[in-house]
């Protein structure tokens, strides 16, 4: 009975604290599979989170209870062309990915914080008003224990991130679309010889991935910091590629490994309330995540094996 | 294998440059830039005293800690017509590794006073003024043994065994929360003030204390407020920076969806009230007032005068006004709580309640009850 109570009290933390994250690193298997690295996940999430909170704060009033929604777009919108920088960096200009990918970062927090001090004169900008809310699913609530563990105070948002991965799976494994793009990211070369526009491919991925991570840095403003400051994404983007590589490049693996994050990180908090656990020293529960993730990457999961021409620019005729 | 390696140094990499990043992305080093071009032409009919501060990582606009000290800085410069950047400045640290450079920089540029505002300078302040005799520093919220230094720190556990006070008046359950930052003796005043000050009221009251380990984990903070409110506690007092944003976070959100549910929050630092809003209610019960513009004010006076506090340690509490509670929300903060609270201040006041602020004081206090 203990371990239902706990569970109970659990997943819907382990809903938003996941949400974002399986958002990004959805994000980061569309643009990994196709042969970019993507290690600007993290300055793609800053970019949406500061632009998700700049249209609520500036829009809350005329959109009302919409604005969460709109932000969310917009701030994937901007994210996604914000990521063009990183596509024509590393696919045109064939450029070190990693290297781009960091400068992604730097500039998108430079950006963000040195925006906010111009236009709200100050580290960090006010609280919106106009967040997203949990919610209990009408009936499904109700029902015993399953109800109670995954309808009742959760955030929509953490189903369209779920409903996401699903997506993601279809389009990568069941499209045409899909195929190419992991194709262009396993061999190019042969990819191109078949009539595969290379390049084209890869700019779709990564403006999709820019796309993916910006929703998932605006979820993680609209549910948790509610405001923009230089400190509100720190490391999400960088847990998220590690779910990536955790999930085996798999969008639903990365789902998984986000959950998995999520579920530690809530067993950190929720197990001291438990007698179990009540005896554990807290610097054991508050390091229990990464010991955890630390485990599963080293010991459980396997062998991790990218797309083979990951990181590799494509220049096209060059055996 | 190529990918693999790759992988791996690409997340190093990119850990290392990002928190590299933090430093460098922003327009921080224009304060300290602006002083030094400023340099040249300083005016003559005001007088010859100057001071300035080094944030800490939270940086001057922090609406916090670091936003007070340099509000007290401007009041005291535009009190004695100084002009800012020959007689008053600030250098914004990012992070742990500017401390150094910023002091040395204002050191350069002749201050007579040097500010360093957070228990985190410590280290810095104590190297810099054990090798610059000359020139006095003040460290906020940390205590260094130096004939040059005057270390100022504040009487928390007043404040919180005040809004502790409070928190035990309004709760209706039988448990209230404490959310702290990182573990250390300093946010041990704040637990131990406020656990004092809630069974002071109540004995029977238990309080639920959770450290983030952490001033900025605002997921960590979330996710302690929704453990604690969904087991029924309706008053958590914060202590605990940026954390303490995912406490009003879930508390207005359960606000949202069940407005009736009582469920309360205590700020930090400065009046909280704004956080706290949601719809046409607000959440923050009161906040635990830290005026670090206060002691800053009146460190630099002092050094004006003549009678600079080195080798000191002031320790600022009620009766200077430094440490306060916010009675901003007139709903929530009943004239019930009002009068309690004065009561006990008042008590503080006259010496006849010595707020405790270790664990064995607490011991002490609470068996005397």
């Amino acid at each position: 009975m203990q371990i239902i109570d706990l569970l109970q009290s659990m997943m819907p933390m382990v809903l938003f604290y996941s949400a974002p994250l399986i958002f990004t690193a959805i994000g980061g298997v569309f643009s990994e599979r196709s042969g970019v690295v993507n290690i600007g996940l993290e300055g793609l999430m800053v970019m949406g989170a500061f632009s998700g909170i700049v249209f609520n704060l500036s829009f809350a009033e005329m959109f009302g209870t919409l604005t969460p929604w709109l932000s969310l777009l917009v701030a994937g919108l901007v994210s996604g062309i914000f990521s063009i920088m990183h596509a024509v960096a590393a696919v045109t200009l064939r450029a070190n990915q990693v290297v781009s990918g960091v400068a992604i970062n730097m500039i998108a927090l430079g950006v963000g914080v040195f925006l906010t001090r111009e236009w709200y004169g100050s580290g960090q900008t006010n609280s919106i008003t106009q967040p997203f809310y949990t919610r209990s699913v009408r009936f499904l609530s109700d029902i015993p224990i399953i109800g109670e563990m995954f309808f009742s105070g959760i955030y929509y948002i953490a189903y369209i991130a779920i409903l996401f991965a699903i997506l993601a799976w279809f389009i990568l494994y069941k499209t045409p679309f899909g195929l190419r793009l992991r194709s262009v990211g396993e061999h190019p070369m042969a990819a191109d010889t078949n009539g595969i526009s290379v390049t084209k491919i890869r700019y779709v991925a990564v403006i999709i991935s820019g796309f993916l991570a910006g929703l998932g840095g605006a979820t993680y403003a609209l549910t948790i910091s509610l405001n923009f400051g230089g400190a509100t994404i720190s490391g999400q983007g960088f847990m998220s590629l590690a779910a990536v590589i955790f999930g085996k490049w798999h969008p639903l693996g990365a789902m998984g490994a986000a959950i998995f994050f999520g579920f530690a990180q809530s067993l950190s908090v929720v197990g001291r309330n438990f007698p179990i656990l009540a005896d554990v020293p807290n610097v054991y529960l508050i390091i229990a995540p990464y010991v955890l993730t630390i485990l599963a990457l080293a010991g459980f999961i396997g062998r991790a094996e990218a797309p083979k021409a990951n990181g590799e620019p494509y220049i096209k005729g060059n055996r | 294998m190529k990918n693999k390696h790759w992988l791996i140094l690409a997340l190093l990499f990119a850990a290392v440059l990002t928190l590299g990043a933090c430093g460098t992305a922003d327009e921080d080093d224009t304060a300290t830039d602006d002083a030094t071009e400023t340099d040249e032409d300083t005016t003559e009919d005001t007088i010859d005293f100057s001071v300035a501060m080094v944030t800490d990582e939270g940086g001057v606009d922090d609406r916090s800690f670091n936003q007070s000290a340099w509000e007290g800085i401007q009041a005291f410069g535009a009190e004695h017509g100084l002009e800012r950047g020959t007689h008053y400045n600030y250098a914004q640290s990012d992070d742990a590794a500017d401390y150094m450079p910023n002091l040395n920089n204002l050191l350069q540029q002749d201050y007579n006073l040097i500010f360093g505002v957070g228990f985190e300078l410590r280290e810095a302040v104590e190297q810099v003024a054990s090798a610059n005799q000359d020139t006095h520093f003040s460290i906020i919220d940390e205590v260094i043994e130096a004939d040059n230094v005057a270390s100022v720190t504040f009487a928390e556990e007043q404040g919180s065994f005040l809004v502790g006070v409070a928190a035990a008046l309004k709760a209706e359950s039988d448990e209230v929360g404490f959310v702290g930052g990182i573990s250390s003796p300093l946010i041990k005043r704040f637990e131990v003030g406020y656990v004092a000050g809630v069974k002071s009221v109540n004995p029977d009251l238990d309080v639920r204390i959770n450290y983030a380990e952490s001033f900025s984990d605002e997921q960590m903070g979330r996710s302690f407020a929704n453990s604690m409110y969904g087991d029924g506690i309706d008053v958590i007092y914060h202590a605990s920076g940026a954390v303490g944003n995912g406490v009003f976070t879930e508390a207005r959100n359960r606000i949202e969806n069940n407005p009736d549910q009582p469920v309360w929050v205590i700020g930090v630092d400065r009046d909280q009230y704004e956080e706290g809003q949601q719809g046409d209610h607000n959440v923050t019960l009161t906040s635990m007032v830290k005026r670090v513009d206060v002691a800053v004010q009146e460190i630099s006076e002092m050094a004006l005068s003549g009678e600079f506090p080195g080798g000191e340690h002031i320790i600022l509490g009620l009766e200077d006004e430094a440490i306060a509670v916010a009675d901003t929300n007139s709903d929530a903060y009943t004239d019930e709580i009002r009068e309690a609270v004065e009561e006990w201040k008042q008590r503080i006041l006259d010496g006849e309640v010595v707020v405790p602020q270790t664990d064995e004081e607490l011991e002490d206090y609470l068996d005397s009850l």
